[in-house]
């Protein structure tokens, strides 16, 4: 029987990548070699994570390209989840991924796999997507999988239990004009195993409990968004190098826990001279809660959570982004500088901030330095 | 006598398709050809016209969010797992 189901898979891939060579394909290009360092910063309500993170990339022969990438995050927590029923804490996540895209006729491959290791947490994925210019280069279909392998611990405990996680995607760019590309990704996500913390505790008649969560989740994001070009027609004729773009998204999730969520994204991006690029951008997300979320449960329910990530809530995001480049040596090497500041603002409506009775919020900051060069 | 029948009627059939074939004004279904050509496409390539951004700079971002937000997926952003939840 898992011979057979595996003969389908096998099959059903096959069949996918043939329908996709079937649309008149143009060859596409391995990923350019470059290699990345950032540091990174998160600030806000309580909790400060930063780190540094690294991404190297080199082709091989034309048709092989291989990637290594590491991710640190040092956390210093003193969230309100903390604060109010447990000790504020350290801890540090090393994230490895390591990657390999293959170019098999008109058809990009990248396999990928990564590790995440923290004191009471293992996390472990493997993936598989393929990305296929069609339509004479003016649609680009990428599919994807992803499967993940999660221990959960505690500290004092030890690993007790399992998480599993199994992704799909399927999405598609398409040329409209010369000057506006439109885009569509679905992603469904299904996990199974302990989904919750050991550490949080929810509220039943104003009383702690332990928190109850289901064992099963599906979720699915549908995202439509766009680019365009929007330089007036004096600056192009100007010869100063001063192009401008628009961009922007919507996406709507949706779970089998009864959350749904709404994010609008838009930004402006534009040239200032040849070396600085500006990018300005917004963004504004909306939830309802999980079926099961109760800030102070009134009745005992069979599974009970006050994870605030669960609750209804908005937040808003205004950010800036500037792109320096360094060194230009056409047909050789660049390297560009990039500084990125976002203020996010929390407002929650229904998790109570139990040391004033106000309903909760908070404002954090997102910082990313980052040097790459492209040779 | 009913197989004789059935051969008359694929022949009427086939009959009415070529006449209708041969008709001068019936209309001919061309392939789409794609419109926007590949020399048109220079203004796409610039990376302000780049759907994905820096690679690092877009994982912490999805970061963030994935660990802060209820919603997760669609992002175009492979990030792996973690406890941060």
């Amino acid at each position: 029987m898992g011979a057979t189901k595996r003969g389908n898979g096998v099959v059903a891939v096959a069949g996918v990548v043939g329908a996709l060579g079937a649309g008149g394909a143009q060859a596409v290009d391995l990923p350019a070699d470059t290699a990345e360092a950032m540091v990174h910063l998160y600030n806000g309500g309580g909790t400060k994570a930063y780190g540094p993170a690294f991404l190297v990339r080199k082709s091989m022969a034309d048709r092989v390209s291989v990637s290594g990438e590491y991710f640190v995050d040092m956390v210093s927590n003193a969230s309100i989840d903390v604060v109010t029923t447990a000790s504020p804490y350290k801890e540090t996540r090393n994230e490895f991924g390591l990657g390999l895209d293959y170019v098999v006729r008109d058809t990009l491959m990248h396999v990928s796999g990564t590790a995440s290791r923290e004191p009471d947490y293992d996390a472990n994925t493997i993936g598989l997507d393929l990305t296929q210019d069609t339509f004479g280069g003016m649609t680009t279909v990428n599919l994807g999988f992803t499967k993940g392998s999660d221990k959960v611990g505690q500290k004092g405990v030890g690993f007790f239990d399992t998480a599993q996680h199994w992704q799909w995607r399927i999405g598609a760019t398409q040329v409209l004009t010369p000057r506006w590309v439109a885009s569509a990704n679905l992603e469904v996500v299904a996990d199974s195993g302990y989904l919750g913390s050991p550490y949080r505790v929810a509220r039943v008649f104003g009383a702690t409990v332990p928190e109850s969560m289901p064992r099963t989740r599906e979720s699915r994001a549908l995202k439509l968004g766009f680019v365009g070009d929007v330089t007036p027609a004096a600056a192009e004729q100007g010869g100063e190098p001063s192009r401008r773009s628009v961009y922007g998204d919507y996406r709507y999730f949706w779970d089998t826990w009864g959350v749904r969520a709404h994010t609008l994204e838009g930004g402006y991006r534009r040239y200032f001279g040849t070396n600085w690029v500006a990018d300005g951008f917004v963004r504004l997300y909306k939830q309802d809660h999980a079926l099961f979320y109760s800030d102070d449960a009134q009745t005992p329910t069979t599974y009970i959570t006050r994870n605030r990530q669960l609750s209804t809530f908005h937040d808003a995001s205004v950010g800036a982004q500037v792109t320096y480049t360094l060194k230009d040596v056409p047909g050789q090497y660049n390297v560009k500088l990039d500084g990125s500041y976002q203020f996010m603002a929390f407002r929650y409506n229904d998790f109570t901030d139990i040391r004033t009775g106000k309903a909760y919020s908070f404002d954090a900051s997102v910082l990313e330095l980052a040097m790459t060069a492209n040779f | 006598m009913r197989t004789a029948f059935a051969r008359a009627a694929l022949a009427s059939l086939a009959a009415a398709l070529c006449a209708g074939c041969a008709m001068p004004t019936m209309p001919t279904i061309k392939p789409i050809e794609p419109w926007v050509k590949p020399y048109e496409r220079e203004r796409l390539a610039d990376p302000i016209m780049q759907v994905a951004g820096d690679p690092l700079i877009d994982k912490h971002r999805d970061h963030v969010y994935t660990v802060r937000e209820g919603a997760r997926g669609a992002t175009g952003v492979q990030g792996g797992g973690c406890g941060c939840n």
